[in-house]
Protein backbone atom coordinates (compact mmCIF):
# COMPACT_ATOMS: atom_id res chain seq x y z
CA UNK A 1 0.00 0.00 0.00
CA UNK A 2 3.04 2.35 1.06
CA UNK A 3 4.50 1.68 -1.89
CA UNK A 4 1.48 2.60 -4.35
CA UNK A 5 1.10 5.71 -2.44
CA UNK A 6 4.64 6.46 -3.09
CA UNK A 7 4.12 6.22 -6.97
CA UNK A 8 1.20 7.91 -6.86
CA UNK A 9 2.90 10.72 -4.70
CA UNK A 10 5.90 10.87 -7.42
CA UNK A 11 3.27 10.51 -10.63
CA UNK A 12 1.73 13.76 -8.64
CA UNK A 13 5.20 15.69 -8.54
CA UNK A 14 6.02 14.90 -12.26
CA UNK A 15 2.93 15.99 -13.49
CA UNK A 16 3.46 19.42 -11.56
CA UNK A 17 6.55 19.49 -13.33
CA UNK A 18 8.95 17.99 -10.72
CA UNK A 19 12.51 17.44 -12.26
CA UNK A 20 13.53 15.06 -9.46
CA UNK A 21 10.41 12.76 -10.11
CA UNK A 22 11.18 13.19 -13.70
CA UNK A 23 14.49 11.53 -13.11
CA UNK A 24 13.02 8.37 -11.13
CA UNK A 25 10.17 7.94 -13.65
CA UNK A 26 13.53 8.19 -16.35
CA UNK A 27 14.87 5.79 -14.42
CA UNK A 28 12.68 3.03 -13.97
CA UNK A 29 11.29 3.15 -17.35
CA UNK A 30 14.11 3.80 -19.67
CA UNK A 31 15.03 0.22 -20.01
CA UNK A 32 11.35 -0.77 -21.20
CA UNK A 33 11.38 2.47 -23.22
CA UNK A 34 14.58 1.62 -25.00
CA UNK A 35 13.44 -2.01 -25.90
CA UNK A 36 10.19 -1.56 -27.07
CA UNK A 37 11.70 1.25 -29.33
CA UNK A 38 14.55 -1.34 -30.64
CA UNK A 39 12.18 -3.57 -31.22
CA UNK A 40 10.55 -1.32 -33.79
CA UNK A 41 13.26 0.83 -35.55
CA UNK A 42 15.57 -2.53 -35.10
CA UNK A 43 18.77 -0.28 -34.71
CA UNK A 44 19.92 0.11 -31.01
CA UNK A 45 22.00 3.19 -32.14
CA UNK A 46 18.43 4.76 -32.89
CA UNK A 47 16.79 3.02 -30.48
CA UNK A 48 18.84 5.52 -27.55
CA UNK A 49 17.98 8.35 -29.67
CA UNK A 50 14.69 7.50 -29.47
CA UNK A 51 14.30 6.72 -25.70
CA UNK A 52 15.61 10.44 -24.98
CA UNK A 53 13.10 11.80 -27.75
CA UNK A 54 10.35 9.73 -25.99
CA UNK A 55 11.58 11.37 -22.46
CA UNK A 56 11.42 14.44 -23.81
CA UNK A 57 7.99 14.25 -25.37
CA UNK A 58 7.11 13.13 -21.94
CA UNK A 59 8.40 15.92 -20.14
CA UNK A 60 7.05 18.94 -22.03
CA UNK A 61 3.42 17.04 -21.87
CA UNK A 62 3.73 16.55 -18.08
CA UNK A 63 1.13 18.95 -17.32
CA UNK A 64 -1.38 16.58 -19.40
CA UNK A 65 -0.11 13.53 -18.08
CA UNK A 66 -3.00 12.15 -16.18
CA UNK A 67 -1.62 10.68 -12.64
CA UNK A 68 -4.01 8.00 -12.14
CA UNK A 69 -2.96 6.29 -15.37
CA UNK A 70 -0.23 4.10 -16.01
CA UNK A 71 3.05 5.84 -17.07
CA UNK A 72 4.81 3.04 -18.48
CA UNK A 73 1.34 2.19 -20.90
CA UNK A 74 1.85 6.57 -21.82
CA UNK A 75 4.96 6.42 -22.10
CA UNK A 76 5.12 3.07 -24.35
CA UNK A 77 2.29 5.11 -26.77
CA UNK A 78 4.48 7.98 -27.12
CA UNK A 79 7.68 5.51 -27.54
CA UNK A 80 5.76 4.44 -30.04
CA UNK A 81 4.96 7.94 -31.93
CA UNK A 82 8.52 8.48 -31.81
CA UNK A 83 9.27 5.38 -33.36
CA UNK A 84 6.97 6.18 -36.32
CA UNK A 85 8.38 9.38 -36.71
CA UNK A 86 12.21 8.28 -36.66
CA UNK A 87 10.94 5.10 -39.83
CA UNK A 88 8.85 7.97 -41.91
CA UNK A 89 12.47 9.86 -42.30
CA UNK A 90 14.93 6.96 -41.57
CA UNK A 91 17.10 6.40 -44.80
CA UNK A 92 15.82 2.17 -45.05
CA UNK A 93 19.63 0.28 -45.78
CA UNK A 94 21.45 1.27 -42.23
CA UNK A 95 18.92 0.15 -40.43
CA UNK A 96 18.65 -3.48 -41.01
CA UNK A 97 21.92 -4.75 -42.64
CA UNK A 98 23.73 -6.74 -39.94
CA UNK A 99 20.06 -8.51 -39.19
CA UNK A 100 21.23 -11.88 -41.18
CA UNK A 101 24.79 -12.94 -41.35
CA UNK A 102 25.35 -15.98 -43.77
CA UNK A 103 26.50 -19.00 -41.78
CA UNK A 104 27.39 -20.49 -45.04
CA UNK A 105 29.76 -19.02 -47.42
CA UNK A 106 28.50 -21.48 -50.21
CA UNK A 107 25.06 -19.41 -50.67
CA UNK A 108 26.10 -15.94 -48.98
CA UNK A 109 25.24 -14.66 -52.04
CA UNK A 110 22.13 -16.11 -52.45
CA UNK A 111 21.25 -15.25 -49.04
CA UNK A 112 22.02 -12.24 -49.04
CA UNK A 113 20.29 -11.40 -52.34
CA UNK A 114 17.03 -12.54 -50.98
CA UNK A 115 17.30 -10.58 -47.40
CA UNK A 116 18.33 -7.59 -49.42
CA UNK A 117 15.14 -8.10 -51.32
CA UNK A 118 13.24 -8.52 -48.51
CA UNK A 119 14.50 -5.49 -46.93
CA UNK A 120 13.74 -3.54 -49.58
CA UNK A 121 9.87 -5.07 -50.01
CA UNK A 122 9.68 -4.37 -46.08
CA UNK A 123 11.10 -0.78 -46.24
CA UNK A 124 8.44 -0.36 -48.96
CA UNK A 125 5.45 -0.29 -46.60
CA UNK A 126 4.20 2.79 -45.46
CA UNK A 127 5.95 3.58 -41.47
CA UNK A 128 2.65 2.80 -39.58
CA UNK A 129 2.07 -0.56 -41.51
CA UNK A 130 5.96 -1.23 -41.10
CA UNK A 131 5.42 -0.79 -36.85
CA UNK A 132 2.62 -3.83 -36.88
CA UNK A 133 4.62 -5.59 -38.90
CA UNK A 134 7.39 -5.63 -36.94
CA UNK A 135 5.56 -5.85 -33.67
CA UNK A 136 2.71 -8.41 -34.90
CA UNK A 137 4.59 -10.85 -37.46
CA UNK A 138 8.56 -10.43 -36.38
CA UNK A 139 8.40 -9.81 -32.71
CA UNK A 140 4.87 -11.36 -32.03
CA UNK A 141 3.65 -8.99 -29.45
CA UNK A 142 -0.16 -9.87 -27.86
CA UNK A 143 -2.65 -7.49 -30.68
CA UNK A 144 -3.79 -5.97 -27.24
CA UNK A 145 -0.42 -4.61 -26.04
CA UNK A 146 0.15 -3.49 -29.80
CA UNK A 147 -3.20 -2.08 -30.14
CA UNK A 148 -2.55 0.13 -26.68
CA UNK A 149 1.01 1.45 -27.79
CA UNK A 150 -0.38 2.64 -30.88
CA UNK A 151 -3.64 4.04 -29.37
CA UNK A 152 -5.85 2.11 -31.87
CA UNK A 153 -8.36 -1.02 -31.58
CA UNK A 154 -7.49 -4.24 -31.64
CA UNK A 155 -9.79 -5.08 -34.43
CA UNK A 156 -7.54 -2.07 -36.21
CA UNK A 157 -4.62 -3.78 -35.18
CA UNK A 158 -5.57 -6.90 -37.43
CA UNK A 159 -6.45 -4.84 -39.97
CA UNK A 160 -3.54 -3.51 -40.77
CA UNK A 161 -1.43 -6.51 -40.34
CA UNK A 162 -3.52 -7.85 -42.67
CA UNK A 163 -2.50 -5.11 -45.00
CA UNK A 164 0.81 -5.05 -44.57
CA UNK A 165 0.94 -9.10 -45.31
CA UNK A 166 -0.96 -8.49 -49.00
CA UNK A 167 1.05 -5.14 -49.48
CA UNK A 168 4.40 -7.28 -48.32
CA UNK A 169 3.08 -10.12 -50.66
CA UNK A 170 3.09 -7.57 -53.62
CA UNK A 171 6.44 -6.05 -53.12
CA UNK A 172 8.27 -8.92 -52.85
CA UNK A 173 6.41 -10.37 -56.29
CA UNK A 174 7.54 -7.27 -57.83
CA UNK A 175 10.79 -7.91 -56.58
CA UNK A 176 11.26 -11.65 -57.48
CA UNK A 177 11.37 -13.54 -54.17
CA UNK A 178 8.77 -16.05 -53.68
CA UNK A 179 8.04 -16.76 -49.95
CA UNK B 1 -3.61 -16.58 -40.99
CA UNK B 2 -3.46 -18.55 -44.12
CA UNK B 3 -0.47 -20.96 -45.05
CA UNK B 4 0.77 -17.98 -47.81
CA UNK B 5 0.58 -15.07 -45.03
CA UNK B 6 2.82 -17.66 -42.71
CA UNK B 7 5.29 -17.89 -45.56
CA UNK B 8 5.87 -14.29 -45.15
CA UNK B 9 5.82 -14.45 -41.59
CA UNK B 10 8.72 -17.30 -41.83
CA UNK B 11 10.67 -15.23 -44.53
CA UNK B 12 10.33 -11.96 -42.86
CA UNK B 13 11.62 -13.62 -39.40
CA UNK B 14 14.64 -15.12 -41.15
CA UNK B 15 15.43 -11.84 -42.64
CA UNK B 16 14.70 -9.83 -39.28
CA UNK B 17 14.68 -11.75 -36.61
CA UNK B 18 12.93 -10.83 -33.49
CA UNK B 19 15.24 -8.59 -31.53
CA UNK B 20 15.77 -8.54 -27.64
CA UNK B 21 18.31 -6.05 -26.74
CA UNK B 22 18.62 -4.88 -23.49
CA UNK B 23 19.99 -1.02 -22.32
CA UNK B 24 23.71 -0.99 -21.19
CA UNK B 25 24.06 2.29 -20.12
CA UNK B 26 22.00 4.86 -18.31
CA UNK B 27 20.71 7.29 -20.62
CA UNK B 28 19.92 10.17 -17.53
CA UNK B 29 23.19 12.17 -17.89
CA UNK B 30 22.22 12.26 -21.97
CA UNK B 31 18.29 13.01 -21.08
CA UNK B 32 20.30 15.98 -18.50
CA UNK B 33 21.84 17.71 -21.17
CA UNK B 34 19.26 17.26 -23.63
CA UNK B 35 17.35 19.08 -21.63
CA UNK B 36 19.16 21.96 -20.64
CA UNK B 37 20.14 22.57 -24.12
CA UNK B 38 16.18 21.84 -25.50
CA UNK B 39 15.19 24.43 -22.62
CA UNK B 40 17.61 27.19 -23.76
CA UNK B 41 16.46 26.94 -27.59
CA UNK B 42 14.10 29.42 -28.28
CA UNK B 43 12.33 27.74 -31.71
CA UNK B 44 12.51 29.89 -34.81
CA UNK B 45 8.79 30.09 -34.95
CA UNK B 46 8.97 32.10 -31.38
CA UNK B 47 11.38 34.28 -33.07
CA UNK B 48 9.61 35.24 -35.79
CA UNK B 49 5.93 35.71 -33.35
CA UNK B 50 8.35 38.19 -31.35
CA UNK B 51 9.43 40.01 -35.11
CA UNK B 52 5.59 40.11 -36.16
CA UNK B 53 5.16 41.53 -32.96
CA UNK B 54 7.18 44.43 -33.13
CA UNK B 55 7.00 45.29 -36.71
CA UNK B 56 2.99 45.39 -35.96
CA UNK B 57 3.39 47.34 -33.03
CA UNK B 58 5.80 49.44 -34.92
CA UNK B 59 3.31 50.00 -37.46
CA UNK B 60 0.58 50.81 -35.58
CA UNK B 61 2.08 52.13 -32.28
CA UNK B 62 -1.64 53.18 -30.73
CA UNK B 63 -1.86 49.36 -29.76
CA UNK B 64 0.73 49.55 -27.23
CA UNK B 65 -1.41 50.48 -24.43
CA UNK B 66 -4.07 48.35 -25.58
CA UNK B 67 -1.25 45.13 -25.51
CA UNK B 68 0.18 46.58 -22.26
CA UNK B 69 -3.25 46.63 -20.99
CA UNK B 70 -3.66 42.84 -21.95
CA UNK B 71 -0.38 42.23 -20.04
Amino acid sequence: MAVLEQQSDLLQQFALGDLAAFETLFRQHQADVYRWSVRIVRDPAAAEDLTIETFWRIYRAHARFDFTRSFGAWARRVATNAALDHLKTARPEVALIQDFPARDAADAAVRRDIRERTQQAFRRLPAKLQVVATLALIEEQPYKEIADALGISIGAVKLRVFRATRQLRKNLKQLGVEP
Amino acid sequence: MNKEDEKIQSLLKQVMPPLERELDRDLWPHMLRQLEARVLTVPWFDWALVALLVVALLMSPHTIPVLLYHL
